[in-house]
């Protein structure tokens, strides 16, 4: 059976459906249709002024891609400049191949690279380090709890390295749903409180930060990659397979098999919300070791790196901060004598 | 590993270490002494008797702590015949024949909607259900109706509209709200509700004998209901559609002969289900309202929730151990496939996950008691923001353009209708309700370009979940009352 034409350009055939509307388009005018919509988000939400620069959280995978190639043939209309800044988590097999991805990118593209190790950053704690440092206790490992928080520390210190206004990263519209279902089923109602908007404007000092492609399913996004002919890096992270989000992803996965639009309809459940103000964080203060912005005394990537310095690594996660208003042990990472300029506690 | 423990702002909560299986040897966490017959929450062993006082004590303190139910007043038990709203009933008439001290001081009656129309059972089978339904309905010795979900045909579209708001009550006030409302009642009579009905006709005067069974209704509204049922496409959008039906029906019921209140028998289990169900439906703006303990967006009528504290396993083992009385009625989704529907899809996960963690329903419930019923921009939007036609809540739809979710999808329909403008020449464009895009969703382009209009009239008057659900009816949308107006 032939393929229909195109219903926009009706000139070629149609290459595929839209998942979220079921109209059949041809690669170009899906393309434009993808490109379009990302410039709508930005535009309505107001997310990248012009002259900002921008770091891109490139990983190599298809979503940092797509919204690096994106952005990239939107500069001259948004008047931004870009920057690639990738993070070196240390995680053995994984990620050097993925930045082998993302160099190749940046020479094809002619992008400046920036890349930022934990190695160098936490004082010698790589996450294959990390998770031999968990494992055993009986319980989960929990290396994406540390991860997130690492990482997001990493890129603001990358974006804050290349001179940055602005950090954006490719989290889809599976990643929103996921969050909220992930968020609601782990009873976190801070998060369910501060999620679910478009990125964190930047309070205290912390680089504004946002997700161009937040209402972009992920179907779209590897079909646009697909279409465009990107390279990228397409395995799922070795310690992925324990994290709670894989219960969500499931989840999703069926949801949307049995209703189309259930990924747009879960975000904008996020979106309106309405949580009792006793749920949402205080107004967040400075951390006493690294300056950075936190909701405790000491913010998120210091309690954590604290516990794993001290041997004992879920100090900081889960109920009750016992011990952490003990004193501390000398030789915490961070440098004590740079400016306190404020850093953002790297959560959404 | 699943949960969460930030609360923030107050102390972190220290965690019991699980406790051991009970043994052969172990009693009763309770009172210490008697045998154990059945294992609640994470290994607390309970007896007989100490389950009954701890079941009945579940009940007592919720409808005790929230205060909302007046001494005198009528409210309405809507019963569907499964275990948790015959345990509902039970323990209602079990707290009316208490002592004075402790007796329940409301006046019920008791509600069973026959939908055996919605999904093609035929008249033996319905007659036969009702046969199993009166006998326990008369032994309750309450008032009690049996409704045909056919009737909703009959309703007048007044339902449609939010009658008058009743000034929500605080907690100070709740002994001048008992005295304001006894009041009322002497001067309107027995059986009175509070509060004005404006708009619409006076209620009829409650009837001397209130066991009212009406002959089987007419087959024309069966053949009309049964089509319409039909006419939808996906399972989801059935059970939406059965749930707004038959909430509008009972409302209608309790606004006929003078209940103020109807209580509903969703357990802790189900409300978890049904939050998680709404979050992917795209309620979530209207959570607290569904899944709370009053729901007070139908104005005069409060429903509520007694049971939202006993999980299923409490319910079926009460049940068992006490003989509860309650009757099979098959439902619209009854053995349909786990990929079915949303609601099939997400009872089939948390059931699940609840094996593998045990703590998920009792997380996902206490994350529903911090959702307010306040809308996220704040009380800008007050009494006078426009509710939705089917499930009247506040709509909760931006301009067409802003940086969400519901703008994102508007603004692809209208890139959409743009791009294919050659073939619209004939259609006259209609504006930002972007209607012929919707036509052309629904593959009805061609020549029913008047038959849009009213659609999209529809559509903006519904909230964002309403509206998909919308999509998935039939275009034969005359049987429904409402959509007349």
């Amino acid at each position: 059976m032939p393929a229909p034409p195109c219903a926009s350009c009706h000139a070629s055939r149609a290459a595929l459906r839209r998942p979220r509307s079921g109209q059949a388009l041809c690669g170009a005018c899906f393309c434009a249709a993808f490109e379009a919509e990302v410039l709508h988000t930005v535009l309505a939400g107001r997310l990248l002024p012009p002259g900002a620069v921008v770091a891109v959280g490139a990983s190599g995978g298809k979503d940092s891609t797509v919204l690096a190639h994106v952005l990239r043939a939107l500069t001259p209309r948004l008047g931004i400049s870009l920057q690639l800044v990738a993070v070196d988590e240390g995680i053995g097999g994984y990620r050097d191949a993925a930045l082998a991805a993302v160099r190749r990118q940046a020479a094809r593209w002619e992008l400046p690279l920036t890349v930022v190790a934990y190695e160098d950053l936490f004082g010698g704690w790589t996450m294959d380090a990390v998770a031999r440092s968990t494992a055993g206790s009986g319980r989960s490992r929990s290396c994406c709890t540390f991860c997130g928080v690492l990482r997001r520390r990493a890129l603001e210190e990358g974006a804050r390295r290349v001179g940055a206004t602005h950090i954006v990263t490719g989290h889809n519209a599976d990643d929103m749903a996921e969050t909220v279902l992930m968020n609601f089923l782990r009873g976190d109602a801070g998060r369910l409180a501060r999620g679910g908007g478009l990125g964190s404007p930047g309070e205290g000092g912390a680089l504004p930060r946002c997700r161009p492609l937040q209402f972009a399913s992920q179907k779209e996004v590897v079909l646009y990659a697909h279409f465009r002919r990107l390279d990228y890096f397409s395995e799922e992270c070795v310690y992925a397979p324990e994290a709670f989000r894989g219960h969500a992803r499931d989840l999703l996965k069926r949801l949307e098999a049995a209703r189309p639009s259930a990924v747009l309809d879960l975000v904008h459940s996020a979106e309106r919300l309405a949580l009792a103000p006793a749920a949402r964080p205080p107004r967040p203060g400075a951390c006493s070791r690294c300056g950075a912005l936190a909701s405790r005394a000491l913010c998120q990537a210091c309690a954590l790196l604290d516990g794993l310095n001290r041997g004992r690594p879920r100090l900081a996660i889960g109920k009750g901060r016992r011990g952490l208003d003990e004193e501390a042990t000398p030789g915490t990472p961070g440098d004590p004598a740079r400016p306190p300029a404020s850093k953002a506690v790297p959560t959404f | 590993m699943c949960q969460v423990g930030e609360d923030y702002g107050e102390p972190a909560p220290g965690e019991p270490s699980p406790a051991p299986r009970p043994s052969r040897e172990q009693k009763c966490v309770k009172c210490k002494e008697a045998q154990p017959v059945v294992v609640i929450r994470a290994g607390d062993a309970f007896c007989r008797d100490c389950f009954k006082a701890f079941y009945v004590h579940k009940f007592r303190a919720m409808l005790g702590k929230n205060r909302l139910i007046f001494p005198g007043e009528k409210v309405l038990l809507a019963w569907s015949g499964g275990p948790s709203s015959s345990s509902m009933v039970w323990q209602v008439l079990e707290g009316l024949s208490q002592d004075s001290a402790k007796r329940l001081r409301f006046v019920p009656g008791v509600i069973f909607v026959d939908e055996g129309a919605a999904f093609g059972k035929s008249l033996e089978e319905r007659s036969k259900t009702l046969a199993e339904v009166k006998p326990i309905l008369q032994a309750t010795g309450l008032p009690w109706h049996v409704v045909a979900l056919e009737e909703v045909f009959s309703l007048p579209p007044s339902v449609l509209r939010c009658s008058a708001q009743e000034p929500a009550g605080s907690e100070g006030a709740y002994k001048a709200a008992v005295d304001s409302f006894l009041q009322q009642q002497h001067v309107l009579g027995a059986g009175g509700g509070p509060g004005p009905t404006q708009g619409k006709e006076q209620p009829p005067q409650p009837r001397p004998d209130p066991q009212s069974l009406a002959g089987p209704p007419a087959a024309a509204q069966t053949g009309a209901l049964s089509q319409l049922f039909c006419s939808v496409r996906t399972l989801t959008a059935k059970e939406e559609l059965l749930q707004t039906l038959r909430t509008h029906l009972i409302l209608h019921m309790a606004r006929a002969h003078g209940y103020s209140k109807v209580m509903t028998g969703d357990s802790c289990t189900r409300l978890a289900i049904k939050l998680m169900t709404n979050l992917a439906l795209g309620r979530g703006a209207f959570l607290a309202w569904d899944t709370g303990f009053s729901d007070e967006r139908h104005g005069d009528v409060v429903v509520v929730r007694p049971m939202r504290d006993h999980t299923l396993k409490e319910v079926a083992f009460y049940n068992r151990l006490f003989s509860v009385p309650s009757v099979f009625t098959p439902a619209v989704d009854t053995k349909a496939p786990e990929k079915a529907s949303i609601h099939r899809l997400m009872e089939a996960f948390i059931l699940r996950l609840q094996t593998q963690f045990p703590s998920t329903v009792s997380t996902v419930y206490r994350t529903s008691e911090k959702l307010v019923k306040a809308p996220r921009d704040g009380p800008a939007a007050g009494d006078s923001s426009p509710c939705c036609l089917l499930c009247m809540c506040a709509l909760d739809v931006d301009a067409a353009d802003s940086a969400t979710a519901f703008g994102a999808q508007t603004s692809s329909r209208l890139s959409q209708m743009q791009s294919s403008t050659p073939l619209t020449e004939t259609q006259t464009p209609s504006g930002p309700c972007c209607s012929s895009g919707v036509g052309r969703v629904l593959g009805c382009g061609q020549g029913a370009c008047r038959r849009e209009d009213p659609q999209a009239c529809i559509e903006e008057q519904l909230c964002y979940s309403c509206r998909v659900n919308m999509k998935d009816l039939g275009l034969g949308l005359a049987g429904d009352p409402g959509l007349s107006d």
